[in-house]
């Protein structure tokens, strides 16, 4: 007998425990959230930022389903920079630092404000599974039996996790956190395979100890750009960051003190971050650079609970806190800095998310969810986007359907990083990068409301206000991109309007015009097309976007329609790779323990080789013909 | 044909010889080996055995290899039996092994299997079978380059070139607050612009190594009557076409294949150039234009004692190489004509000569060519053009696009570059990260 039921019952509180509890109840499941303190709800555990290149479209892809991490952090966010801003719209990332308290408390309020789900300060120490494996609820930490359609497991570092500070290690989650023991006993016997990693956070400085005048201020934007498509205004005072560097003096301490280094001391078998080296990495993998750029984040603003708390972004660390506290003193304006705390590195075990369907479910435990961190991510918006489709999956399955919320690789980032998480499984901690898109050019922070807000309607996860703009926007860039391709000029009008072009006198029209190198000045399009000059800035940039990458696009067409054919060459979930004449053990193997959906997913997997896919797909057609 | 089946083929040539070898692969091969040649020798050592049949009869005394998967040509198990070269022992031995569960290999199956097992890659798979069909020495040496790995080296060292350079435009776009080298932009497009040159280059080579692997196509065109047949008879030494006094006696195209500076050569001697009234003899007139236009080399032929006709003037094209045949009975009138008699064989050498020269000019023996399919042209030339594109694109990403569609181009050749690849490059040559 249960104590109490739940359609789905999420547990953890962090970003992607959040996503999934409010994405859950959007959809109308009655979802409870289970968390050790309701205070630290939408905690920024480590850098206070949200967003930059790759993750500002992660967050504008969670924010056109509705979620909820945009709209936090244009009400937390107090320092707002569009990332190369100097480079087409594709690779534009929106990124905003954001006051620590003030974030959580949006996240908080937003939750709040969500009908349907509650939140409930306990821990899940169980798993409750019935005769078939299937995950039916859990057992909280006063023992209670909660029944549920589906779960989400969203707990982050809490798997064996190690602190490691210089010579000391400590089991912990974060700092000043318990690991759970019994939810972890409880996913160790479902025989989950399991892998190590490792990541570091920086020291946090007392700003109040910083010679600020010393230091290059770096500014944010003005205007700044918000994450969220609904938010019209950025209404927080906005905070300048500065840029310090180390130098050979802060070298030579991390050298002379390297064996003290939890990683270079070999106390650490956990693989870290290639992007996020440690400073002992950079030191001493690119021995040759004698300086590396160190940003100096504010946590909050002035006179906020953390307006003193500075992130120094670039050193993160696991030498002894006398260690740190020498080399951070060899920098400019950091003479005196007082280290508030000191930097650590972290060790955890995660899930090979290869045990995963594509929509987030364990295939050894139908019902089960896993998202975040514990996949083997890295990042808030990586563990917010997997936990907003894990909870879209659960409420589905809860609700009696099929658990098939999917968005393709040619839909969405959080698709690229779905499927390359359950296909690829991961070697270090997974951050998303734009480079991972085959598709770049078509999935944009700008478009992410144009590629998903349709889809996530029909998934009943969008609320009204979001609907109804999503709606007019839709239709002013449909009109928009009519428009910019019938009007156009003959080339002898475009020369009276001083743009240089070809006399061959061919017309062309308006989106043909802003491919053009002149158009890098845009005045004198704007005076012979005014309309380009009335549009709002969103559209217009959607029509530039058009003009700058549809011949791209165009020219790969044919390719793309190649791939297509082979993602959709689905192979059975039956089907036994042993039996594939031709294949190697090895790439039965990989194709064994990645479970390809298609095709074009088994192509996708390291490693596999163009002779392996060529048996697969000869197999496969046999098979097709066989039986159609 | 499925890959469960234990195949079997004569890896010599049919027929008499002193050793003939059989060869045997799949996963049947060990139990095949054991029945009839007794427990399994040491792995890839020679062992001399008696060989029997299921009855006990012994079939032959004959050194046998055995080979453990992966540790084989095909990547399978696999056995070689070197037997006694007479055509009554190969059949005993064959007979045995089908009794023992295998079947002969379908042409080329054991190339396939070691393609399917990942032992070659494709272009190494398509040497191989070029080797096997080499008829000259030539052929013989550009298939081996090809078999050996020549044209996966070049495209995979222009893969990791252009790995690289995608590498930094990815560094450049994903982090661009990090403090990443001056001028890395610029380098990118010089090193692409460099790349394309070089594919250019091999391009420009390819049409050769396609006509070393295809061969050559010779057509001797001219007026009726003008000799062509007396020619191509003469330059093959044997009496390949008909020949007879009456005008318009070849109405088809005859063809006859030689070695020219160890190119094949396909000579084809066409249907006299004029306006026939007889239906069969103007199709062959017909056929014969569509053969100069087609041919790598034509031959005009004319007659030294006869005014050179306006038919074969017009048909032939510049380059041509024109022959006044029947020399022996008025000097050519013809300016440039080499002088020839097929009756006497005066100028034949000379006429040879000059073929062999073209030949090798052609089919170029040059150890260069590694493109010898339309498939690799295509290819390198696809990635060639994403290249030529990169310097007039305006943004970092269309310049990334370009470099990853000719990574794509290559990849199809010889297998793709991941998304991890690049992403190991960038951080390994970039301190990057906060």
């Amino acid at each position: 007998m249960m104590d109490m039921t739940f359609d789905v019952v999420v547990v953890g509180g962090g970003h992607a425990g959040t996503e999934a509890a409010a994405a859950a109840a959007r959809c109308g499941a009655k979802t409870l959230l289970l968390t050790h303190k309701l205070e630290t709800l939408g905690e920024m555990s480590c850098n206070p930022a949200i967003g930059g290149v790759g993750k500002g479209h992660l967050v504008r892809e969670i924010d056109a389903l509705d979620g909820l991490m945009g709209r936090a952090a244009d009400a937390a966010g107090i320092h707002f920079k569009l990332l190369n801003r100097s480079k087409g719209p594709a690779v534009r990332g929106p990124r905003a630092q954001a006051d620590r308290g003030l974030y959580r408390r949006a996240v908080q309020a937003l939750l709040r404000a969500q009908p349907g789900l509650f939140l409930v300060a306990d821990s899940a120490e169980d798993l409750l599974l019935d005769t078939t494996g299937r995950c039916i609820g859990v057992v909280s930490g006063n023992g209670r039996r909660i029944g549920a359609g589906a779960v989400v497991i969203t707990t982050g570092t809490f798997l064996r996790g190690v602190i490691h500070l210089g010579e000391d290690r400590t089991p912990a989650g974060r700092v000043g956190e318990a690991p759970s023991v019994g939810l972890a006993l409880a996913l160790a016997r479902l025989g989950l395979p399991m892998a190590r990693l490792k990541t570091g956070t920086p020291p946090r400085l007392d700003g109040r100890t910083i010679d600020w005048a010393a230091l290059e201020a770096q500014p944010g934007d003005d205007p700044p750009e918000p994450l969220s498509w609904l938010t019209q205004r950025i209404t927080n005072p906005q905070v300048a960051c500065a840029i310090t560097e180390t130098n050979e003096a802060t070298h030579a301490v991390i050298r002379a003190n390297l064996h003290r280094s939890a990683v270079y001391g070999g106390r650490i078998e956990g693989v870290g971050p290639r992007y996020c080296p440690s400073i002992e990495d950079k030191v001493v993998r690119f021995a040759d650079k004698g300086r590396h750029q160190i940003f100096l984040e504010p946590e909050g603003l002035p006179g906020g609970e953390d307006g003193d708390t500075i992130y120094p972004n670039g050193i993160s660390t696991s030498l002894p806190a006398e260690v740190q506290a020498a080399l951070i003193a060899t920098m400019p304006g950091l003479s005196r800095a007082v280290i508030l705390r000191p930097g650590y590195a972290i060790e955890y075990d995660h899930v090979d998310p290869r045990a995963l369907r594509p929509t987030l479910e364990l295939r050894a435990a139908p019902g089960l969810f896993l998202a975040g961190q514990i996949n083997g991510t890295t990042g808030y918006e990586e563990a917010g986007a997997q936990g907003l489709m894990a909870g879209l999956n659960a409420a589905a399955l809860a609700g009696g359907g099929a658990a098939n919320r999917v968005l393709s690789r040619a839909e969405a980032y959080t698709g690229v990083m779905i499927d390359d998480l359950v296909l690829q499984g991961v070697s270090e901690p997974y951050r998303m990068l734009t480079a991972r898109s085959e598709h770049r050019l078509a999935l944009r922070a700008d478009n992410a409301g144009l590629r998903l807000t349709e889809q996530g309607m029909a998934w009943a996860c969008v609320g009204p206000e979001r609907a109804a703009a999503h709606g007019a926007f839709a239709k002013a860039v449909a009109e928009a991109l009519a428009w910019a391709r019938e009007a156009g000029a003959t080339p002898a009008q475009f020369a009276a309007a001083g743009i240089a072009i070809n006399q061959d006198g061919r017309r062309r029209s308006v989106l043909e015009a802003l491919a053009l190198p002149s158009a890098a000045d845009p005045a004198p399009l704007e005076a012979l097309f005014p309309r380009l000059r009335e549009m709002p800035m969103a559209v217009r940039t959607q029509v530039e976007a058009e003009a700058l990458y549809a011949p791209y696009l165009q020219r790969q067409a044919a390719e793309m329609r190649a791939l297509e054919r082979e993602e959709r060459l689905a192979i059975p979930q039956e089907l036994d790779f042993s039996a594939i004449p031709g294949l190697s053990t090895e790439m039965r193997q990989r194709l064994a323990k990645a479970q390809p959906a298609t095709l074009g997913s088994a192509g996708r997997i390291a490693g596999i080789t163009p002779a392996a896919l060529a048996a697969l797909a000869v197999h496969l057609r046999r098979r097709e013909a066989r039986f159609t | 044909m499925s890959a469960a089946d234990t195949i079997f083929a004569l890896a010599s040539g049919a027929g008499r010889a002193a050793v003939a070898l059989l060869r045997l692969s799949g996963p049947g091969a060990g139990a095949a080996l054991t029945a009839l040649a007794g427990p399994l020798p040491p792995p890839r050592q020679a062992s001399l055995r008696r060989l029997r049949d299921a009855a006990g009869e012994a079939l032959d005394q004959a050194l046998v290899l055995w080979f453990p998967a992966p540790g084989s040509y095909t990547g399978e198990a696999s056995a070689e039996f070197h037997l006694h070269g007479g055509p009554a022992v190969v059949a005993a031995v064959s007979e045995a092994l089908v009794a023992a569960g295998a079947r002969p290999a379908e042409p080329g199956e054991f190339t396939r299997r070691a393609f399917l097992n990942g032992k070659l890659d494709l272009t190494e798979a398509e040497g191989i079978a070029d080797l096997i069909e080499a008829e000259t020495e030539a052929q013989r040496r550009q298939a081996l380059r090809q078999a050996g790995g020549a044209l996966s080296a070049q495209v995979a060292a222009w893969s990791a070139r252009l790995a690289r350079l995608l590498a930094r435009q990815e560094a450049f776009i994903e982090f661009e607050d990090e403090d990443l080298p001056a001028g890395l932009n610029d380098a990118v497009a010089a090193e692409a612009a460099a790349l394309a040159t070089e594919m250019a280059a091999q391009l420009a080579a390819a049409p050769r190594g396609e006509r070393l692997r295809d061969g050559l196509m010779v057509a001797i065109i001219g007026a009726p009557n003008a000799g062509k047949s007396s020619l191509l008879n003469a330059l093959v030494g044997r009496e390949a076409a008909i020949v007879s006094a009456r005008a318009g006696t070849t109405r088809d195209v005859v063809e006859v294949r030689l070695v020219l500076a160890g190119v094949p050569v396909t000579l084809a001697d066409t249907a006299g150039l004029r306006d026939a009234a007889d239906e069969i003899e103007a199709e062959g007139v017909k056929r014969a234009r569509r053969r100069a236009e087609e041919a790598d080399v034509v031959l005009a032929v004319f007659a030294a004692d006869q005014p050179a006709d306006a038919e074969t003037l017009a048909a032939m094209p510049t380059g041509a190489l024109v022959v006044a045949n029947k020399a022996d009975l008025a000097a050519p009138g013809i300016a440039g004509a080499l002088a020839v008699s097929a009756l006497t064989g005066a100028g034949l050498a000379e006429l040879r000569a000059a073929l062999t020269a073209r030949a090798a000019a052609l089919a170029g023996l040059t150890e260069q060519a590694t493109l010898t399919r339309p498939r690799h042209r295509a290819a390198v030339g696809e990635a060639r053009d994403w290249l030529l594109g990169l310097a007039s694109a305006p943004m970092p990403e269309l310049r990334a696009e370009a470099l990853r569609a000719a990574l794509r181009a290559l990849g199809r050749l010889t297998g793709q570059v991941g998304v991890e690849a690049i992403l190991d490059l960038v951080f390994s040559e970039f301190c990057i990260g906060k």
